[in-house]
């Protein structure tokens, strides 16, 4: 294989997953939170497609797919509740979201 | 070091650059908008590594379905709330800006300092692999046959998810003036 180990690239997918991780605890924007999750999500895939590099098995490829879909699955759901705020006139911030039981 | 493995290095970092600088950009913007069009150009970054990764279906579904569709879904939804009146980093540093950055912090350390330890021995050695490793072909022949339960259920819960989009996005109409409920 040439170039970096999968070391550097498993370095780089923690780093990614850590960065949106500090997103969705940091910024109180449902719509950031989850773009943050999408973060975390990437950073997991490239962690799966490195180790299936490694051990030359395309279960990671197939399981990075899978989660493919359910990070696009997640995100219908997430702008489905972001538009529902914004047509009841919710301000859109996680911190007042508990106007959103009535 | 041949030409080709620089030319591989120099490529990996570009990526990283660009993977990691996207990232933190999509937790620093203020206006939502604009760390949308950043994490698109996480996502592009990490299809680079993809095929370093001889993963070529999934850089391919990756930018399309991903840095295509979805994003222009999110797109979409920051047109229509509005990016504008955003508000993003309150006042100074609490304790839960605080709080966070440490959680992050430390479980990147842990995490950095696992592979830093995995990467003297087991992780050294990767096997090869042969031209159609991570081929379309190949990838649908394993959905087809070794995770076909895998991808029923994956259709489930995207037909699921969509009803879900529907009903939390549909308007309400009046329940007196409709009849029925909804």
């Amino acid at each position: 294989m040439l170039g970096p180990g999968i070391a550097w690239y498993l370095a780089a997918g923690s780093a990614v997953f850590t960065i949106g991780m500090a997103g969705v605890m940091l910024r109180r924007n449902p719509l950031i939170m989850l773009l943050s999750l999408e973060l975390m999500l990437n950073g997991a895939n490239l962690v799966l497609i490195a180790f299936a590099r490694q051990h030359g098995s395309l279960d990671g490829q197939v399981f990075a797919l899978a989660v493919m879909a359910v990070a696009a699955a997640e995100v219908v759901v997430g702008l489905g509740l972001v538009v529902a705020m914004a047509r009841r006139k919710i301000e859109i911030d996680a911190d007042l979201l508990s106007r959103l039981r009535k | 070091m041949s030409a080709g493995n620089i030319l591989v290095w120099i490529v990996w970092f570009a990526a990283a650059a660009g993977c990691i600088g996207s990232a933190l950009a999509v937790v620093a913007f203020r206006n939502a908008l604009f760390a949308a069009l950043a994490l698109i150009g996480n996502l592009i970054s990490l299809a680079v590594f993809y095929l370093l990764l001889s993963a070529e279906f999934v850089a391919a579904a990756q930018v399309l379905i991903y840095a295509g569709a979805v994003m222009v879904m999110f797109l979409f939804v920051i047109a229509y709330v509005g990016w504008d009146k955003d508000i993003a980093w309150t006042g100074g540093p609490s304790w839960q800006t605080l709080g966070g950055v440490v959680a992050a912090m430390a479980l990147l350390t842990e995490l950095v300092v696992v592979i830093a330890l995995g990467a003297t021995n087991e992780l050294r050695h990767s096997n090869h692999v042969s031209a159609d490793f991570g081929s379309p072909a190949s990838i649908g022949r394993l959905f087809m046959s070794n995770h076909l339960l895998a991808f029923e259920v994956i259709s489930i819960v995207l037909l699921v998810a969509a009803i879900g989009g529907v009903i939390l996005g549909a308007q309400r109409r009046r329940r007196r003036s409709a009849g029925v409920t909804r």
